[in-house]
Protein backbone atom coordinates (compact mmCIF):
# COMPACT_ATOMS: atom_id res chain seq x y z
CA UNK A 1 0.00 0.00 0.00
CA UNK A 2 1.53 3.31 -1.12
CA UNK A 3 0.79 6.38 0.90
CA UNK A 4 0.18 9.84 -0.52
CA UNK A 5 3.78 10.80 0.14
CA UNK A 6 5.08 7.65 -1.54
CA UNK A 7 6.35 5.90 1.64
CA UNK A 8 4.88 2.55 2.56
CA UNK A 9 2.34 2.45 5.34
CA UNK A 10 2.01 -1.27 4.78
CA UNK A 11 5.09 -2.21 6.80
CA UNK A 12 3.99 -0.60 10.09
CA UNK A 13 0.50 -1.92 9.57
CA UNK A 14 1.67 -5.48 9.08
CA UNK A 15 4.09 -5.17 11.97
CA UNK A 16 1.27 -4.00 14.24
CA UNK A 17 -0.96 -6.84 13.12
CA UNK A 18 1.84 -9.35 13.66
CA UNK A 19 2.59 -7.96 17.11
CA UNK A 20 -1.08 -8.00 18.07
CA UNK A 21 -1.54 -11.55 16.84
CA UNK A 22 1.49 -12.97 18.63
CA UNK A 23 0.63 -11.07 21.81
CA UNK A 24 -2.96 -12.32 21.70
CA UNK A 25 -1.86 -15.93 21.36
CA UNK A 26 0.67 -15.62 24.18
CA UNK A 27 -1.89 -13.85 26.38
CA UNK A 28 -4.57 -16.49 25.87
CA UNK A 29 -2.03 -19.16 26.84
CA UNK A 30 -0.76 -17.42 29.99
CA UNK A 31 -3.93 -15.46 30.78
CA UNK A 32 -6.15 -18.56 30.94
CA UNK A 33 -4.46 -20.21 33.94
CA UNK A 34 -4.18 -16.85 35.71
CA UNK A 35 -7.88 -16.13 35.11
CA UNK A 36 -8.84 -19.65 36.19
CA UNK A 37 -6.88 -19.37 39.40
CA UNK A 38 -8.39 -15.96 40.15
CA UNK A 39 -11.90 -17.30 39.46
CA UNK A 40 -11.53 -20.35 41.72
CA UNK A 41 -9.35 -19.22 44.61
CA UNK A 42 -10.32 -17.95 48.04
CA UNK A 43 -6.68 -17.17 48.76
CA UNK A 44 -5.94 -13.97 50.64
CA UNK A 45 -3.41 -13.20 47.90
CA UNK A 46 -6.19 -12.93 45.35
CA UNK A 47 -6.70 -9.14 45.74
CA UNK A 48 -2.95 -8.65 45.43
CA UNK A 49 -2.84 -10.66 42.22
CA UNK A 50 -5.92 -8.87 40.90
CA UNK A 51 -4.37 -5.48 41.59
CA UNK A 52 -1.13 -6.44 39.83
CA UNK A 53 -2.98 -7.75 36.79
CA UNK A 54 -5.15 -4.63 36.58
CA UNK A 55 -2.35 -2.10 37.06
CA UNK A 56 -1.62 -1.52 33.36
CA UNK A 57 -5.13 -0.10 33.03
CA UNK A 58 -4.39 2.84 35.32
CA UNK A 59 -0.62 3.31 34.99
CA UNK A 60 0.67 5.80 32.42
CA UNK A 61 2.25 3.74 29.63
CA UNK A 62 5.47 5.64 30.23
CA UNK A 63 5.74 4.27 33.76
CA UNK A 64 5.16 0.72 32.58
CA UNK A 65 7.51 1.34 29.65
CA UNK A 66 10.21 2.74 31.92
CA UNK A 67 10.23 -0.28 34.21
CA UNK A 68 10.04 -2.67 31.28
CA UNK A 69 12.97 -0.86 29.67
CA UNK A 70 15.02 -1.51 32.78
CA UNK A 71 13.79 -5.10 33.11
CA UNK A 72 14.33 -5.94 29.45
CA UNK A 73 17.58 -3.98 29.03
CA UNK A 74 20.85 -5.90 28.67
CA UNK A 75 21.50 -5.41 32.38
CA UNK A 76 17.94 -6.21 33.44
CA UNK A 77 16.73 -9.55 34.83
CA UNK A 78 14.94 -10.69 31.69
CA UNK A 79 17.05 -8.76 29.19
CA UNK A 80 20.36 -10.04 30.57
CA UNK A 81 19.15 -13.61 30.43
CA UNK A 82 17.93 -13.05 26.87
CA UNK A 83 21.32 -11.69 25.78
CA UNK A 84 23.00 -14.79 27.21
CA UNK A 85 20.53 -17.01 25.44
CA UNK A 86 20.40 -15.38 22.00
CA UNK A 87 23.21 -12.87 21.87
CA UNK A 88 20.74 -10.08 21.05
CA UNK A 89 19.24 -7.36 23.19
CA UNK A 90 15.52 -7.48 23.97
CA UNK A 91 15.05 -3.74 23.99
CA UNK A 92 14.37 -2.20 20.60
CA UNK A 93 13.51 -5.62 19.16
CA UNK A 94 10.27 -7.30 18.11
CA UNK A 95 10.60 -9.94 20.83
CA UNK A 96 10.94 -7.18 23.41
CA UNK A 97 7.80 -5.56 22.05
CA UNK A 98 5.89 -8.83 22.42
CA UNK A 99 6.92 -9.14 26.07
CA UNK A 100 6.07 -5.50 26.76
CA UNK A 101 2.70 -5.85 25.01
CA UNK A 102 1.87 -8.92 27.05
CA UNK A 103 2.29 -6.96 30.28
CA UNK A 104 0.46 -4.00 28.83
CA UNK A 105 -2.56 -5.96 27.55
CA UNK A 106 -2.70 -8.61 30.30
CA UNK A 107 -5.81 -7.19 32.03
CA UNK A 108 -7.67 -7.16 28.74
CA UNK A 109 -7.13 -10.91 28.39
CA UNK A 110 -7.54 -11.89 32.04
CA UNK A 111 -10.68 -9.97 32.94
CA UNK A 112 -13.05 -11.31 30.26
CA UNK A 113 -11.77 -14.83 30.95
CA UNK A 114 -12.11 -14.42 34.70
CA UNK A 115 -15.66 -13.11 34.30
CA UNK A 116 -16.55 -16.07 32.09
CA UNK A 117 -15.02 -18.60 34.49
CA UNK A 118 -16.71 -17.01 37.50
CA UNK A 119 -20.11 -17.27 35.85
CA UNK A 120 -19.72 -21.03 35.30
CA UNK A 121 -22.11 -22.87 37.61
CA UNK A 122 -19.96 -24.61 40.18
CA UNK A 123 -22.22 -27.66 40.18
CA UNK A 124 -21.76 -28.22 36.45
CA UNK A 125 -18.05 -28.72 37.08
CA UNK A 126 -18.78 -30.89 40.11
CA UNK A 127 -21.09 -32.98 37.95
CA UNK A 128 -18.29 -33.42 35.39
CA UNK A 129 -15.94 -34.59 38.16
CA UNK A 130 -18.44 -37.11 39.50
CA UNK A 131 -18.89 -38.29 35.91
CA UNK A 132 -15.25 -39.36 35.82
CA UNK A 133 -13.53 -36.24 34.53
CA UNK A 134 -10.34 -35.15 36.27
CA UNK A 135 -10.08 -31.44 37.07
CA UNK A 136 -7.93 -30.86 33.98
CA UNK A 137 -10.25 -32.92 31.78
CA UNK A 138 -13.31 -31.06 33.08
CA UNK A 139 -11.56 -27.76 32.48
CA UNK A 140 -10.98 -28.50 28.81
CA UNK A 141 -14.15 -30.47 28.11
CA UNK A 142 -16.61 -28.31 30.09
CA UNK A 143 -15.18 -25.01 31.37
CA UNK A 144 -13.50 -23.94 28.12
CA UNK A 145 -16.40 -24.67 25.75
CA UNK A 146 -18.82 -23.03 28.18
CA UNK A 147 -16.59 -19.93 28.27
CA UNK A 148 -16.29 -19.35 24.50
CA UNK A 149 -17.60 -15.83 24.93
CA UNK A 150 -14.88 -15.06 27.42
CA UNK A 151 -12.20 -16.35 25.06
CA UNK A 152 -13.58 -14.36 22.12
CA UNK A 153 -13.77 -11.24 24.28
CA UNK A 154 -10.25 -11.76 25.63
CA UNK A 155 -8.81 -12.31 22.14
CA UNK A 156 -10.60 -9.33 20.58
CA UNK A 157 -9.70 -6.93 23.37
CA UNK A 158 -6.07 -8.11 23.59
CA UNK A 159 -5.66 -7.78 19.84
CA UNK A 160 -7.29 -4.37 19.60
CA UNK A 161 -5.58 -3.00 22.66
CA UNK A 162 -2.15 -4.15 21.49
CA UNK A 163 -2.79 -2.62 18.09
CA UNK A 164 -3.47 0.71 19.77
CA UNK A 165 -0.53 0.84 22.16
CA UNK A 166 1.88 3.71 21.81
CA UNK A 167 3.68 4.84 24.94
CA UNK A 168 5.05 1.48 26.00
CA UNK A 169 6.22 0.72 22.46
CA UNK A 170 7.95 4.04 22.23
CA UNK A 171 9.79 3.46 25.51
CA UNK A 172 10.78 -0.15 24.92
CA UNK A 173 10.86 -0.52 21.15
CA UNK A 174 11.79 2.84 19.76
CA UNK A 175 11.17 3.41 16.09
CA UNK A 176 13.06 0.90 13.95
CA UNK A 177 11.36 0.34 10.57
CA UNK A 178 10.33 -3.29 10.07
CA UNK A 179 11.31 -4.21 13.63
CA UNK A 180 9.54 -1.92 16.09
CA UNK A 181 7.92 0.78 13.98
CA UNK A 182 4.30 -0.11 14.55
CA UNK A 183 1.38 1.83 13.16
CA UNK A 184 0.80 4.10 16.13
CA UNK A 185 4.45 5.17 16.03
CA UNK A 186 4.21 5.70 12.29
CA UNK A 187 1.21 7.97 12.80
CA UNK A 188 3.11 9.98 15.42
CA UNK A 189 6.05 10.28 13.01
CA UNK A 190 3.84 11.45 10.20
CA UNK A 191 2.30 14.13 12.37
CA UNK A 192 5.71 15.23 13.65
CA UNK A 193 6.88 15.67 10.07
CA UNK A 194 3.61 17.40 9.19
CA UNK A 195 2.74 14.58 6.79
CA UNK A 196 -0.97 14.80 7.61
CA UNK A 197 -1.98 12.76 4.56
CA UNK A 198 -0.31 9.59 5.85
CA UNK A 199 -1.48 10.32 9.37
CA UNK A 200 -5.05 10.57 8.13
CA UNK A 201 -4.86 7.34 6.17
CA UNK A 202 -3.46 5.30 9.02
CA UNK A 203 -5.62 6.90 11.69
CA UNK A 204 -8.74 6.29 9.67
CA UNK A 205 -7.71 2.70 9.21
CA UNK A 206 -7.32 2.19 12.97
CA UNK A 207 -10.52 4.10 13.68
CA UNK A 208 -12.48 1.89 11.29
CA UNK A 209 -10.88 -1.26 12.64
CA UNK A 210 -11.62 -0.36 16.26
CA UNK A 211 -15.24 0.37 15.46
CA UNK A 212 -15.78 -2.78 13.39
CA UNK A 213 -14.18 -5.04 16.00
CA UNK A 214 -16.05 -3.58 18.96
CA UNK A 215 -19.33 -3.36 17.05
CA UNK A 216 -18.93 -6.99 15.96
CA UNK A 217 -18.23 -8.07 19.51
CA UNK A 218 -21.26 -6.30 20.95
CA UNK A 219 -23.52 -7.69 18.22
CA UNK A 220 -22.30 -11.21 18.92
CA UNK A 221 -22.73 -10.69 22.66
CA UNK A 222 -26.27 -9.48 22.11
CA UNK A 223 -27.13 -12.49 19.99
CA UNK A 224 -25.70 -14.76 22.63
CA UNK A 225 -27.54 -13.17 25.48
CA UNK A 226 -30.83 -13.13 23.57
CA UNK A 227 -30.59 -16.82 22.85
CA UNK B 1 -7.87 -46.39 55.98
CA UNK B 2 -9.81 -45.11 52.99
CA UNK B 3 -13.18 -46.11 54.33
CA UNK B 4 -15.50 -43.37 53.22
CA UNK B 5 -17.34 -46.05 51.38
CA UNK B 6 -16.64 -49.73 51.55
CA UNK B 7 -18.50 -52.56 50.01
CA UNK B 8 -18.77 -55.50 52.40
CA UNK B 9 -19.55 -58.70 50.50
CA UNK B 10 -21.79 -56.60 48.28
CA UNK B 11 -24.34 -56.68 51.09
CA UNK B 12 -23.93 -53.30 52.68
CA UNK B 13 -22.30 -49.93 52.20
CA UNK B 14 -20.62 -48.23 55.13
CA UNK B 15 -21.00 -44.49 55.38
CA UNK B 16 -18.63 -42.87 57.82
CA UNK B 17 -18.25 -39.13 57.69
CA UNK B 18 -17.47 -36.34 60.10
CA UNK B 19 -17.26 -32.67 59.32
CA UNK B 20 -17.51 -29.45 61.29
CA UNK B 21 -18.41 -26.16 59.74
CA UNK B 22 -19.17 -23.27 62.04
CA UNK B 23 -22.02 -24.31 64.30
CA UNK B 24 -22.92 -27.28 62.15
CA UNK B 25 -21.47 -30.68 62.85
CA UNK B 26 -21.98 -33.73 60.69
CA UNK B 27 -21.22 -37.05 62.33
CA UNK B 28 -22.44 -40.11 60.49
CA UNK B 29 -21.46 -43.74 60.88
CA UNK B 30 -24.05 -46.07 59.43
CA UNK B 31 -24.46 -49.02 57.07
CA UNK B 32 -26.98 -49.18 54.29
CA UNK B 33 -27.92 -52.06 51.99
CA UNK B 34 -25.98 -52.33 48.74
CA UNK B 35 -29.19 -52.80 46.77
CA UNK B 36 -32.36 -50.82 46.33
CA UNK B 37 -33.13 -47.24 47.22
CA UNK B 38 -32.21 -45.79 50.59
CA UNK B 39 -34.15 -42.67 51.48
CA UNK B 40 -32.33 -39.92 53.36
CA UNK B 41 -35.04 -37.90 55.03
CA UNK B 42 -34.66 -34.76 57.09
CA UNK B 43 -35.56 -31.09 57.37
CA UNK B 44 -33.67 -28.46 55.42
CA UNK B 45 -30.44 -27.70 57.22
CA UNK B 46 -30.27 -31.18 58.75
CA UNK B 47 -27.16 -32.06 56.72
CA UNK B 48 -28.64 -34.18 53.92
CA UNK B 49 -26.82 -32.46 51.09
CA UNK B 50 -23.63 -32.10 53.11
CA UNK B 51 -23.63 -35.85 53.73
CA UNK B 52 -24.10 -36.56 50.01
CA UNK B 53 -21.29 -34.16 49.14
CA UNK B 54 -19.01 -35.90 51.63
CA UNK B 55 -19.82 -39.29 50.13
CA UNK B 56 -19.09 -37.99 46.62
CA UNK B 57 -15.87 -36.31 47.76
CA UNK B 58 -17.04 -32.81 46.90
CA UNK B 59 -16.37 -31.45 50.39
CA UNK B 60 -12.67 -30.76 50.28
CA UNK B 61 -10.25 -31.42 53.07
CA UNK B 62 -12.68 -33.46 55.15
CA UNK B 63 -12.37 -36.86 53.55
CA UNK B 64 -10.58 -39.98 54.70
CA UNK B 65 -10.81 -41.27 51.15
CA UNK B 66 -7.64 -40.31 49.30
CA UNK B 67 -9.24 -40.87 45.91
CA UNK B 68 -10.20 -37.79 43.91
CA UNK B 69 -13.86 -37.29 43.04
CA UNK B 70 -13.53 -38.64 39.50
CA UNK B 71 -12.11 -41.97 40.62
CA UNK B 72 -14.75 -42.82 43.23
CA UNK B 73 -17.32 -44.21 40.83
CA UNK B 74 -20.16 -42.49 42.67
CA UNK B 75 -22.87 -40.87 40.55
CA UNK B 76 -24.48 -37.61 41.66
CA UNK B 77 -27.85 -36.34 40.47
CA UNK B 78 -28.18 -32.71 41.57
CA UNK B 79 -31.41 -30.97 42.46
CA UNK B 80 -30.98 -28.77 39.38
CA UNK B 81 -30.01 -31.03 36.48
CA UNK B 82 -26.43 -30.19 35.53
CA UNK B 83 -26.18 -30.78 31.81
CA UNK B 84 -23.40 -29.51 29.57
CA UNK B 85 -25.04 -26.81 27.45
CA UNK B 86 -22.56 -27.12 24.58
CA UNK B 87 -23.28 -30.82 24.03
CA UNK B 88 -26.45 -32.40 22.66
CA UNK B 89 -28.33 -34.96 24.74
CA UNK B 90 -26.52 -37.90 23.16
CA UNK B 91 -23.08 -36.44 23.92
CA UNK B 92 -24.25 -35.47 27.39
CA UNK B 93 -25.19 -39.00 28.31
CA UNK B 94 -22.00 -40.35 26.70
CA UNK B 95 -19.79 -37.91 28.63
CA UNK B 96 -19.41 -40.12 31.68
CA UNK B 97 -19.48 -43.31 29.65
CA UNK B 98 -16.37 -42.24 27.72
CA UNK B 99 -14.60 -41.61 31.01
CA UNK B 100 -15.59 -44.87 32.60
CA UNK B 101 -13.13 -47.78 32.73
CA UNK B 102 -15.85 -50.38 32.32
CA UNK B 103 -19.56 -50.29 32.02
CA UNK B 104 -22.11 -52.99 32.73
CA UNK B 105 -25.16 -50.96 31.81
CA UNK B 106 -26.71 -51.21 28.38
CA UNK B 107 -27.04 -47.76 26.80
CA UNK B 108 -30.11 -48.71 24.80
CA UNK B 109 -31.83 -49.99 27.91
CA UNK B 110 -31.20 -46.80 29.89
CA UNK B 111 -32.31 -44.60 26.98
CA UNK B 112 -35.46 -46.66 26.72
CA UNK B 113 -36.04 -46.81 30.47
CA UNK B 114 -35.90 -43.03 30.80
CA UNK B 115 -37.78 -42.34 27.57
CA UNK B 116 -34.97 -40.38 25.93
CA UNK B 117 -35.26 -41.82 22.43
CA UNK B 118 -36.77 -38.69 20.92
CA UNK B 119 -34.48 -36.26 22.74
CA UNK B 120 -31.02 -37.49 21.71
CA UNK B 121 -30.32 -34.81 19.11
CA UNK B 122 -31.68 -31.91 21.17
CA UNK B 123 -29.59 -29.36 23.04
CA UNK B 124 -30.15 -29.10 26.82
CA UNK B 125 -31.55 -25.55 26.66
CA UNK B 126 -34.53 -26.89 24.71
CA UNK B 127 -35.50 -29.45 27.38
CA UNK B 128 -38.12 -29.13 30.09
CA UNK B 129 -36.98 -29.50 33.70
CA UNK B 130 -38.26 -33.06 33.87
CA UNK B 131 -36.62 -34.06 30.58
CA UNK B 132 -33.33 -32.49 31.66
CA UNK B 133 -33.44 -34.40 34.94
CA UNK B 134 -34.08 -37.67 33.07
CA UNK B 135 -31.06 -36.96 30.85
CA UNK B 136 -28.94 -36.26 33.94
CA UNK B 137 -30.08 -39.52 35.54
CA UNK B 138 -29.32 -41.47 32.36
CA UNK B 139 -25.82 -39.92 32.18
CA UNK B 140 -25.14 -40.98 35.73
CA UNK B 141 -26.48 -44.52 35.34
CA UNK B 142 -24.55 -45.20 32.14
CA UNK B 143 -21.26 -44.98 34.01
CA UNK B 144 -22.30 -48.03 36.09
CA UNK B 145 -21.55 -46.22 39.33
CA UNK B 146 -21.13 -48.27 42.50
CA UNK B 147 -23.59 -45.94 44.19
CA UNK B 148 -25.90 -43.20 42.94
CA UNK B 149 -26.66 -40.12 45.04
CA UNK B 150 -29.84 -38.23 44.22
CA UNK B 151 -30.28 -34.86 45.92
CA UNK B 152 -33.99 -34.03 45.79
CA UNK B 153 -34.15 -34.65 42.04
CA UNK B 154 -37.83 -33.66 41.96
CA UNK B 155 -37.61 -30.55 44.11
CA UNK B 156 -37.02 -28.10 41.26
CA UNK B 157 -39.98 -29.44 39.28
CA UNK B 158 -43.60 -28.37 39.47
CA UNK B 159 -46.23 -30.90 40.51
CA UNK B 160 -47.04 -31.98 36.95
CA UNK B 161 -43.38 -32.58 36.05
CA UNK B 162 -42.95 -34.44 39.31
CA UNK B 163 -45.80 -36.79 38.44
CA UNK B 164 -44.18 -37.19 35.04
CA UNK B 165 -40.77 -38.16 36.40
CA UNK B 166 -41.83 -40.38 39.30
CA UNK B 167 -42.82 -43.38 37.15
CA UNK B 168 -39.33 -43.34 35.60
CA UNK B 169 -37.81 -43.49 39.07
CA UNK B 170 -40.11 -46.40 39.90
CA UNK B 171 -38.82 -48.21 36.83
CA UNK B 172 -35.20 -47.58 37.77
CA UNK B 173 -35.91 -49.10 41.12
CA UNK B 174 -37.57 -52.12 39.61
CA UNK B 175 -35.14 -52.81 36.78
CA UNK B 176 -31.66 -51.73 37.85
CA UNK B 177 -29.60 -53.14 40.65
CA UNK B 178 -27.48 -50.08 41.39
CA UNK B 179 -27.89 -48.82 44.96
CA UNK B 180 -29.30 -45.31 45.27
CA UNK B 181 -29.32 -42.85 48.15
CA UNK B 182 -32.34 -40.63 47.61
CA UNK B 183 -32.52 -37.35 49.52
CA UNK B 184 -35.90 -35.82 50.12
CA UNK B 185 -37.81 -33.74 52.60
CA UNK B 186 -41.08 -35.21 51.31
CA UNK B 187 -42.18 -38.26 53.27
CA UNK B 188 -44.54 -39.13 50.40
CA UNK B 189 -41.68 -39.38 47.92
CA UNK B 190 -39.57 -41.38 50.32
CA UNK B 191 -42.43 -43.75 51.15
CA UNK B 192 -43.15 -44.31 47.52
CA UNK B 193 -39.64 -44.95 46.24
CA UNK B 194 -37.48 -46.30 49.02
CA UNK B 195 -36.77 -49.68 50.57
CA UNK B 196 -34.59 -48.44 53.38
CA UNK B 197 -34.80 -45.24 55.35
CA UNK B 198 -32.27 -43.01 57.07
CA UNK B 199 -33.51 -40.13 59.19
CA UNK B 200 -31.06 -37.29 59.68
CA UNK B 201 -31.37 -34.47 62.18
CA UNK B 202 -28.75 -31.83 62.97
CA UNK B 203 -26.03 -33.80 61.24
CA UNK B 204 -26.75 -37.09 63.04
CA UNK B 205 -28.51 -40.20 61.81
CA UNK B 206 -31.40 -40.68 64.25
CA UNK B 207 -32.89 -43.81 62.68
CA UNK B 208 -31.86 -46.34 60.07
CA UNK B 209 -33.68 -49.43 58.92
CA UNK B 210 -36.07 -51.07 56.54
CA UNK B 211 -38.73 -48.59 55.38
CA UNK B 212 -41.79 -50.25 56.93
CA UNK B 213 -39.98 -50.78 60.19
CA UNK B 214 -38.74 -47.19 60.55
CA UNK B 215 -42.11 -45.76 59.53
CA UNK B 216 -43.91 -47.83 62.16
CA UNK B 217 -41.78 -46.52 65.01
CA UNK B 218 -43.58 -44.23 67.43
CA UNK B 219 -40.51 -42.79 69.19
CA UNK B 220 -39.23 -40.55 66.37
CA UNK B 221 -40.24 -36.89 66.69
CA UNK B 222 -39.48 -36.40 62.97
CA UNK B 223 -42.12 -38.96 62.13
CA UNK B 224 -44.91 -37.67 64.33
CA UNK B 225 -47.60 -35.26 63.21
CA UNK B 226 -48.20 -34.98 59.49
CA UNK B 227 -45.15 -37.08 58.61
CA UNK B 228 -46.44 -40.07 60.56
CA UNK B 229 -47.84 -42.84 58.45
CA UNK B 230 -47.29 -46.38 57.28
CA UNK B 231 -46.66 -48.16 54.03
CA UNK B 232 -48.41 -51.34 52.92
CA UNK B 233 -47.62 -53.41 49.85
CA UNK B 234 -50.86 -54.84 48.46
CA UNK B 235 -51.89 -56.62 45.27
CA UNK B 236 -54.85 -55.74 43.04
CA UNK B 237 -57.69 -58.27 43.28
CA UNK B 238 -60.87 -56.91 41.79
CA UNK B 239 -61.89 -53.85 39.80
CA UNK B 240 -65.31 -52.30 40.44
CA UNK B 241 -66.16 -50.63 37.13
CA UNK B 242 -69.34 -49.00 38.44
CA UNK B 243 -67.52 -46.82 41.00
CA UNK B 244 -64.04 -47.02 39.45
CA UNK B 245 -62.51 -48.62 42.53
CA UNK B 246 -59.84 -51.28 42.77
CA UNK B 247 -59.78 -53.67 45.72
CA UNK B 248 -56.25 -54.32 46.90
CA UNK B 249 -55.54 -57.28 49.12
CA UNK B 250 -52.87 -57.67 51.79
CA UNK B 251 -52.41 -59.86 54.84
CA UNK B 252 -54.71 -57.67 56.96
CA UNK B 253 -57.66 -57.51 54.59
CA UNK B 254 -58.80 -55.52 51.59
CA UNK B 255 -58.54 -51.81 50.82
CA UNK B 256 -60.60 -50.16 48.07
CA UNK B 257 -58.89 -47.26 46.30
CA UNK B 258 -60.05 -45.06 43.43
CA UNK B 259 -58.69 -45.90 39.99
CA UNK B 260 -57.87 -49.04 38.12
CA UNK B 261 -54.86 -51.19 39.00
CA UNK B 262 -54.27 -54.34 37.01
CA UNK B 263 -53.87 -57.66 38.74
CA UNK B 264 -50.68 -58.32 36.80
CA UNK B 265 -48.92 -55.51 38.64
CA UNK B 266 -46.87 -57.47 41.13
CA UNK B 267 -47.75 -55.17 44.00
CA UNK B 268 -48.97 -51.69 44.67
CA UNK B 269 -47.46 -49.62 47.44
CA UNK B 270 -49.95 -47.76 49.59
CA UNK B 271 -49.11 -44.97 51.95
CA UNK B 272 -51.58 -44.32 54.72
CA UNK B 273 -50.97 -41.16 56.72
CA UNK B 274 -51.58 -41.53 60.47
CA UNK B 275 -53.84 -38.47 60.48
CA UNK B 276 -56.16 -40.28 58.03
CA UNK B 277 -56.73 -43.26 60.33
CA UNK B 278 -59.27 -43.26 63.17
CA UNK B 279 -60.20 -45.98 65.65
CA UNK B 280 -63.60 -47.50 66.61
CA UNK B 281 -64.16 -50.06 69.33
CA UNK B 282 -66.89 -51.80 67.33
CA UNK B 283 -67.24 -52.26 63.60
CA UNK B 284 -68.86 -49.07 62.29
CA UNK B 285 -71.71 -49.72 59.91
CA UNK B 286 -73.20 -46.31 59.27
CA UNK B 287 -70.07 -44.55 58.03
CA UNK B 288 -68.96 -42.93 54.78
CA UNK B 289 -65.53 -44.38 55.31
CA UNK B 290 -65.03 -47.15 52.78
CA UNK B 291 -62.09 -48.92 54.32
CA UNK B 292 -62.50 -50.45 57.74
CA UNK B 293 -59.97 -53.03 58.95
CA UNK B 294 -59.93 -55.23 62.01
CA UNK B 295 -56.82 -54.44 64.01
CA UNK B 296 -55.06 -55.05 67.28
CA UNK B 297 -53.43 -52.20 69.19
CA UNK B 298 -49.71 -52.82 69.32
CA UNK B 299 -48.53 -49.67 71.06
CA UNK B 300 -49.74 -46.25 72.17
CA UNK B 301 -47.37 -43.31 72.58
CA UNK B 302 -48.09 -39.65 73.37
CA UNK B 303 -46.43 -37.36 70.80
CA UNK B 304 -47.32 -33.98 72.21
CA UNK B 305 -49.53 -32.30 74.77
CA UNK B 306 -52.72 -33.32 72.98
CA UNK B 307 -51.85 -36.01 70.41
CA UNK B 308 -50.97 -39.66 70.56
CA UNK B 309 -49.75 -42.14 67.97
CA UNK B 310 -51.27 -45.62 67.98
CA UNK B 311 -49.64 -48.51 66.18
CA UNK B 312 -52.17 -51.02 64.92
CA UNK B 313 -51.27 -54.54 63.81
CA UNK B 314 -53.30 -55.42 60.71
CA UNK B 315 -52.36 -58.89 59.55
CA UNK B 316 -48.58 -58.82 59.27
CA UNK B 317 -48.54 -55.07 58.53
CA UNK B 318 -48.78 -52.00 60.69
CA UNK B 319 -51.05 -48.99 60.46
CA UNK B 320 -50.46 -45.80 62.43
CA UNK B 321 -53.28 -43.66 63.77
CA UNK B 322 -52.80 -40.09 64.99
CA UNK B 323 -55.54 -39.35 67.51
CA UNK B 324 -56.05 -37.13 70.54
CA UNK B 325 -54.89 -38.17 73.98
CA UNK B 326 -58.40 -37.46 75.21
CA UNK B 327 -59.73 -40.17 72.89
CA UNK B 328 -57.08 -42.59 74.14
CA UNK B 329 -58.27 -41.93 77.67
CA UNK B 330 -61.99 -41.92 76.85
CA UNK B 331 -61.85 -45.27 74.99
CA UNK B 332 -59.17 -46.58 77.36
CA UNK B 333 -57.02 -47.73 74.43
CA UNK B 334 -54.15 -50.01 75.36
CA UNK B 335 -51.89 -52.65 73.91
CA UNK B 336 -53.73 -55.83 72.97
CA UNK B 337 -57.16 -54.25 72.42
CA UNK B 338 -59.11 -55.54 69.41
CA UNK B 339 -60.38 -52.50 67.49
CA UNK B 340 -61.41 -51.34 64.02
CA UNK B 341 -59.34 -48.90 61.99
CA UNK B 342 -61.15 -46.50 59.67
CA UNK B 343 -58.92 -45.43 56.79
CA UNK B 344 -60.04 -42.18 55.26
CA UNK B 345 -57.49 -41.79 52.50
CA UNK B 346 -54.87 -43.91 50.78
CA UNK B 347 -52.05 -42.69 48.56
CA UNK B 348 -51.22 -45.18 45.87
CA UNK B 349 -47.92 -45.54 44.06
CA UNK B 350 -48.98 -45.89 40.45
Amino acid sequence: MESLSGTSILAPLLLSAQLALVTTIVLIVIGTPIAWWLSQTDSRFKPVAQAIVAMPIVLPPTVLGFYLLILLGPNGAIGGWWVQLTGNALTFSFAGLVIASCFYSLPFAVQPLQNAFESLPRQTLEFAWTQGASKLDAFFSVAVPMSVRGFVGAAVLSFAHTLGEFGVVLMVGGNIPGETRVISIAIYDSVETLNYGDAHQMSLLLLGFAFVVLFGMFVVNRRWSLR
Amino acid sequence: MGQDINLFLDASIALKHALRRGDFELDVDVQIPATGITGLFGDSGSGKTTLLRCIAGLETGMSHDPRPVHKRGIGYVFQEPQLFPHLDVRRNIEYGLRRSPSTRVDQGQVVELLGLGGLLDRKPDGLSGGEAQRVAIASVLLRSPRLVLMDEPLASLDQRRKEELLPYLDRLHDELSVPIIYVSHSIDEVSRLCDHLLLIDEGKIVASGELHEVLSRLDLPMLSGSNAGSVIDASPQRYDSVYNLTELGFSGGVLAVPGRYEARERSVRLRIAAQDVSICLSRPNATTILNVLAAEIDDVQPVGPSSALVRLAVGSEYLLALITRRSVARLDLKKGDQVFAQVKSVTVRH
